[in-house]
């Protein structure tokens, strides 16, 4: 098990090595001088000059490449123009609120679309299986940032039952002591439950637009991995050997058709988190979304830069946690790989 | 998707026989097809077709909800928001279409060497794709709006690499599988070219794949031009687009002027709707296997 997960953590390397090549040449493709970029628009040329050295672009490509790995290994990813604060310490502090939004949009996602595949799997052709097919192909067609503003009207405006969908926490309510940076669990390790109602309400509805967003995706895989496990010799087998419904259901038939459900969760974050920082931006959610889109209005490009090189590990990480856990649940998976 | 290793591609002759089958197999498909087809009318003749000029402003009727003047009503300068619905059309699909054929030349380009060749050349175009995969695909393109400059052009030149690897996956499989097929020895043997053999015997068969990628790809295609404009990398205001007109909606909706924001999301869903509808039909009917 460790010698797998030891592999497929060798298997992560070159993609991070393309990560960071990437994000390298993104900083250098920069239009323009990018010393003047950094420097600001008021400055003059001794400190564009200054500002150049210090930056390294009066060396050679390779050599400045190396200059930016140091700065990396050292978790330097520069500072932003406009605060002058260091961009690492800022994402440290707003990565929580994106995770907690992200996972919570992930596992609506799931408790809603996996049944209803399930559902849709075992009775093909029903009305609930064209229904399921409609609401996927409706699903994946859903602009994530329109669908947050609809929510928002509907369930604050008219209905009135959500509350103003601006930031994590109402202000009446103080932030619970920072353990984990996720406020759902924070709360509940201060056994403070009034606050844990009131993030949770801040919370549902952009969750909610992110997995109604991602819902499609896994449903669509749910339904046609379980139908092929159905249709198999060993499902038949189970059945004609006198077991019941739900335990060749269940044990049998869902515990295969979770493989393919597993692979396509790889796609499902790649949506999640490109579509977190739409979704961050219409509910004003205080994540690394928010901070990146100021960073854009405002040209200051080191923390976009630090912002993509962020996502992308934790989009690898996350893949990361992908295969193992699909050895953890097909353990034929370790013995070829 | 992708192991339809028992399709043809379609001969030219029988070409309109088989559109006309693709569209009226199912009426979803055909409804998919019509809504396609109007769409289409107003990115072709959108500027003649709007009622009301996109940028004129009259503050006079600002912020006025539908009536029998402004059909969608009009937005916080007055400004006619059926007009700049029509008009966007324009600019949305051009930069979808422009992204996606893109990706679908340079992308099919790539595959067919990848799957041709394999050895160095595979290895190579592989890393790419898979360099490109690595990142979650829209914070890329982001990152590439942002870095490049925040222009029209550089917003499908990030939705072209983008897609890239799906094409290259695709068509690279589809090469794959054929190139020590019989036919493709016979035409080595009868004198043609590597290049030709490629161009002429092997891509062909990429195609009917790559018609349901290509559809199912414009609506993404979409979702992600307007997405980038929405956080203000991209079009730039007063120009009438989709993701913009929402995010210019998206100050008024919570104070209950909602028909700022609605009727262009709604517009953008219902063409992405279309898209991946169309998809599907193409799908089912070029691959019945992979149905869903």
């Amino acid at each position: 098990m460790l010698k797998m997960i030891l592999r497929r953590l060798a298997g992560a390397i070159p993609n991070i090595v393309g990560v960071v090549i990437v994000t390298f040449l993104l900083t250098r493709a920069l239009p323009g001088d990018p010393a003047a970029y950094f420097a600001g628009p008021s400055a003059t040329t001794e400190a564009i000059e200054q500002i150049r050295a210090q930056l390294g672009l009066d060396k050679s490509l390779p050599h400045q490449f190396v200059l930016y790995l140091k700065e990396l290994a050292s978790g330097d990813l520069g500072n932003s123009l406009s605060t002058g604060q260091p961009v690492l310490a800022e994402i440290r502090t707003r990565l929580p609120a994106s995770l907690e939004l992200t996972l919570c949009g992930l596992v609506l996602a799931c408790v809603t679309a996996i049944p209803l595949g399930v559902l849709a799997a075992t009775r093909p052709g029903s009305w609930i299986d064209h229904l399921c097919r409609m609401l996927a192909t409706a699903g994946v067609s859903l602009p994530t940032f329109f669908t947050g503003l609809l929510l928002a009207y509907v369930c604050y405006f008219l209905l009135g039952i959500s509350p103003s969908p601006v930031g994590r926490l109402d202000v009446s309510f103080p932030a619970p002591a920072t353990v984990t940076g996720l406020y759902l669990v924070d709360s509940l390790i201060a056994r403070d439950m009034e606050t844990f109602r009131a993030a949770a309400a801040q919370l549902i509805l952009p969750a909610a637009t992110l997995g109604l967003f991602v819902m499609a995706p896994l449903m669509r895989m749910t339904r046609a991995s379980m139908l092929g496990v159905l249709s198999s010799d060993f499902i038949r087998t189970a059945r004609a050997s006198g077991l019941s419904g739900t335990k060749v259901l269940y044990t049998y038939a869902f515990r295969n058709a979770l493989l393919p459900i597993v692979t396509t969760l790889g796609m499902v974050f790649s949506f999640l988190l490109g579509s977190n920082v739409l979704v961050e931006k219409v509910f004003a959610w205080p994540g690394i979304g928010s901070y990146v889109i100021e960073a854009l209005v405002s040209s200051d490009y080191a923390p976009v830069q630090g912002f993509v090189l962020t996502m992308a590990l934790v989009y690898v990480m996350l893949n990361l946690a992908i295969d193992v856990m699909y050895g953890v649940i097909d353990p034929r998976v370790g013995i070829e790989g | 998707m992708g192991a339809s290793a028992t399709i043809a591609a379609p001969g030219w002759r029988d070409t309109w026989k088989h559109v006309r089958y693709v569209a009226t197999d199912n009426p979803v498909t055909l409804g998919a097809f019509a809504l396609f087809g109007f769409f289409l009318l107003l990115a072709l003749f959108g500027p003649w077709i709007a009622p009301y000029d996109p940028l004129m402003s009259d503050t006079t009727v600002a912020l006025k909800p539908p009536s029998a003047a402004h059909w969608f009503g009009t937005d916080s300068l007055g400004r006619d928001i059926l007009s700049r619905i029509i008009v966007a059309a324009q600019l949305d699909f051009g930069i979808a279409v422009s992204a996606v054929f893109a990706s679908f030349f340079l992308g099919s380009a790539l595959g067919c060497l990848a799957g041709f060749y394999g050895g160095w050349a595979d290895r190579i175009i592989g890393r790419i794709a898979d360099t490109i995969m690595a990142f979650p695909l829209f914070v890329l393109a982001m990152g590439i709006v942002a870095a490049l400059g925040n222009s029209v052009a550089n917003i499908i030149l990030a939705t072209a690499i983008i897609n890239l690897p799906f094409y290259i996956r695709v068509s690279r499989a589809e090469v794959n599988v054929r190139r020590n097929a019989g036919y493709v020895e016979a035409a080595r043997l009868a004198g043609n070219s590597d290049a030709r053999i490629l161009a002429l015997h092997l891509f062909p068969n990429v195609l009917p794949p790559m018609m349901v990628q290509i559809s199912l790809n414009m609506g993404w295609a979409i979702l992600n031009a307007a997405g980038l404009s929405f956080i203000g990398l991209g079009v730039r205001p007063p120009q009438a687009e989709w993701g913009i007109m929402v995010a210019e909606g998206a100050t008024y909706i919570i104070s209950g002027e909602w028909w700022i924001a609605l009727f262009p999301g709604a517009t953008l869903m219902l063409v992405v709707f279309t898209f991946n509808l169309l998809g599907d039909g193409l799908r089912d009917i070029l691959d019945p296997r992979t149905r869903t």
